[in-house]
């Protein structure tokens, strides 16, 4: 039997966590489909038939679809799901908010947030923040997956050419509907995407002080994060906040500036390649898992820290 | 309108986690135990709603052990008006635990259900969804901001890119995110009263529910420690080793 991956994307393209739920499946050995479901998503459907490893895209439109809502796209993953031996989706709030409602209606569990796969019923996910690791073993005959992209590499997004198949979408089921968003606009790389990611907790004191990380970020290509500590502040916006709770990152670098490095912020970068510390605190937790720290006045350190990088980018 | 909230007694936030030696599961003996905090964030939504004479009754339901009634005495000295216990030694995953709290649903019939996005210690994030599949209801989930008229819930949501807002036909499911308010502390009277504030005992078996877990642990491991613990003088030292010893700049 095949695998149906659940696409994330924004009708035009493909979000890359789609790509890491991709290499997910890819570990489960049968054929992959991938599931677009939108509106005017053919472009979407289109960047998800050149994935590397995709057998077959299927593309559900409808009007209903254009701000995907649990109580309406979790319908039509049921419909598909017998056909299918797994059913993943990226760990994003968007595979979060639908992935359950589908499991509750198979009346089958959901594996949440699997790092590995160890064959194609049992799976490895971590609890209590990451700091516990569960082998978990599915007995029930579809498995709902939801799959932490840091974990898996992603997968290739050109080499692929499948074909496209149009699926009846099933259009409201009325219970619910959208109203609007306030998304944050940026240049920079995705958080979960970057290569390079720096963060400011509440050392930083105000949100005013933030635009000295951006700079840091724009010269290196990084993105901008935050501990919950600096969003609950309102320092900056939820979709900043790493953790345990907020989301989970894996750059090759992640700088934690002014953040002490409390268990539930561990929990969404130390599996960074590199971590660099910078704060006054030298007994701050934060240093325990650092590669690299250095102790002292944040004002002071981060200036020259952007000062040095422009020397060494020279 | 009747707000039912339900409420995890999950080990404290701040304990250090200590995986047992034998890879069955995590120490839980003698380790403090609290209410899963995103549920407090529930707990204090229910009890603002009451407050504000949106809400008539808050019914707080927790499910597991006998010593989940220490969890319902909190949300009860939080201001919850009873409680509901369903009892089971047993381990309860998501998909169970959903099934119980729709057949409470159903005896109680609340117009709003209130459940934290996730708990810290299996870190699921699959309840409330489920629980909204199983009743057919709309589903509000990581809201930080909700608000009731006219039959519907208006919910905004903290998503990856940011905020988003949708508009739920009551009956409705909403899971907090953090910022959705801060909850308080009980007040010593208030934890007095809280004694003896009602609490029904129910069992799976009096719901008619098959609660047997469908995911087998085969172990639980500690993750590998990182190896971190050095320190540079100055920031030319740091880029330096940024730069030619780790190579990542």
């Amino acid at each position: 039997m095949a695998v149906l991956v659940l696409a994330e994307h924004d009708n035009n393209s493909l979000k890359p966590a789609t790509l890491n739920a991709v290499a997910a499946a890819a570990a489960l050995g049968s054929d992959i489909h991938i599931l677009v479901a939108g509106a005017n998503a053919r472009p979407a459907a289109e960047a998800a038939a050149k994935v590397k490893g995709i057998a077959k895209v299927l593309l559900a439109e409808d009007a209903a679809l254009a701000h995907p809502l649990a109580e309406d796209l979790a319908p039509l993953i049921v419909k598909l799901a017998p056909s299918y031996s797994h059913v993943l989706a990226p760990a994003t709030t968007a595979g979060k908010n639908v992935m359950p409602r589908v499991a509750a209606l198979l009346d089958v569990a959901q594996i949440s947030d699997i790092v590995s796969v160890i064959s194609p019923d049992t799976f490895v996910r971590p609890i209590y923040a990451g700091n516990a690791l569960a082998t978990v073993q599915s007995k029930d005959k579809i498995k709902i997956i939801t799959v932490r992209g840091t974990a898996f590499p992603a997968a290739e997004a050109a080499g692929g050419s499948a074909a496209i198949e149009s699926v009846p979408a099933g259009g409201s089921s009325g219970l619910s509907s959208f109203k609007g968003a306030e998304l944050s606009k940026s240049e920079r790389p995705e958080l979960t995407a970057a290569r390079i990611v720096i963060s400011g907790g509440r050392g930083m004191q105000s949100g005013d002080n933030f635009p000295m990380l951006e700079k840091i970020a724009d010269k290196l290509h990084g993105a901008v994060g935050a501990s919950r500590a600096a969003v609950d502040a309102g320092f900056v916006p939820n979709d900043y906040q790493v953790g345990q709770t907020g989301k989970i990152v894996a750059p090759d670098l992640y700088i934690a500036v002014g953040i002490s490095g409390a268990i539930q912020h561990l929990a969404g970068m130390k599996d960074s390649k590199v971590i660099v510390a910078i704060n006054k605190d030298e007994e701050a937790p934060i240093f325990q898992i650092a590669d690299y720290g250095i102790v002292g006045d944040l004002f002071k350190l981060v200036p020259e820290l952007e000062a040095e990088l422009d020397k060494q980018l020279k | 309108m009747k707000v039912l909230v339900a409420v995890k007694r999950v080990i404290d936030y701040n304990v250090k986690i200590r995986v047992k030696a034998d890879k069955t599961g995590v120490e839980t003996a003698n380790v403090k135990m609290s209410m899963n905090p995103f549920d407090e964030i529930g707990v204090e939504e229910a009890v603002r709603l009451k407050e504000k004479n949106v809400a008539t009754e808050v019914v707080a339901v927790s499910l597991g052990p006998q010593a989940c009634q220490e969890t319902i005495r909190t949300a009860l000295a939080m201001g919850a008006d009873r409680g509901i216990h369903v009892l089971s030694d047993q381990e309860l995953q998501p998909l169970a635990v959903a099934k119980l709290l729709k057949a409470v649903i159903e005896k109680e019939k609340p117009e709003l259900v209130i459940l934290g996005k996730q708990a810290i210690d299996d870190d699921c994030n699959q309840t409330g969804q489920m629980l909204a599949a199983l009743l057919g209801w709309s589903q509000g989930t990581f809201a930080s901001k909700l608000a009731l008229a006219d039959g519907k819930a208006t919910v905004t949501r903290e998503v990856d890119g940011g905020l988003e807002t949708v508009e739920l036909k009551l009956p409705s499911i909403v899971t907090t995110d953090l910022r959705l308010n801060e909850p308080r502390y009980a007040s010593l009277p208030n934890i007095m009263k809280a004694k003896k504030k009602p609490i029904e005992q129910l069992t799976p078996d009096a719901l008619g529910v098959d609660v047997a877990p469908r995911l087998a642990t085969l172990k639980v491991e500690e993750p590998a420690k990182r190896q971190g613990g050095k320190k540079v003088a100055t920031i030319a030292e740091l880029v330096d080793k940024l730069h030619n010893e780790a190579r990542v700049i």
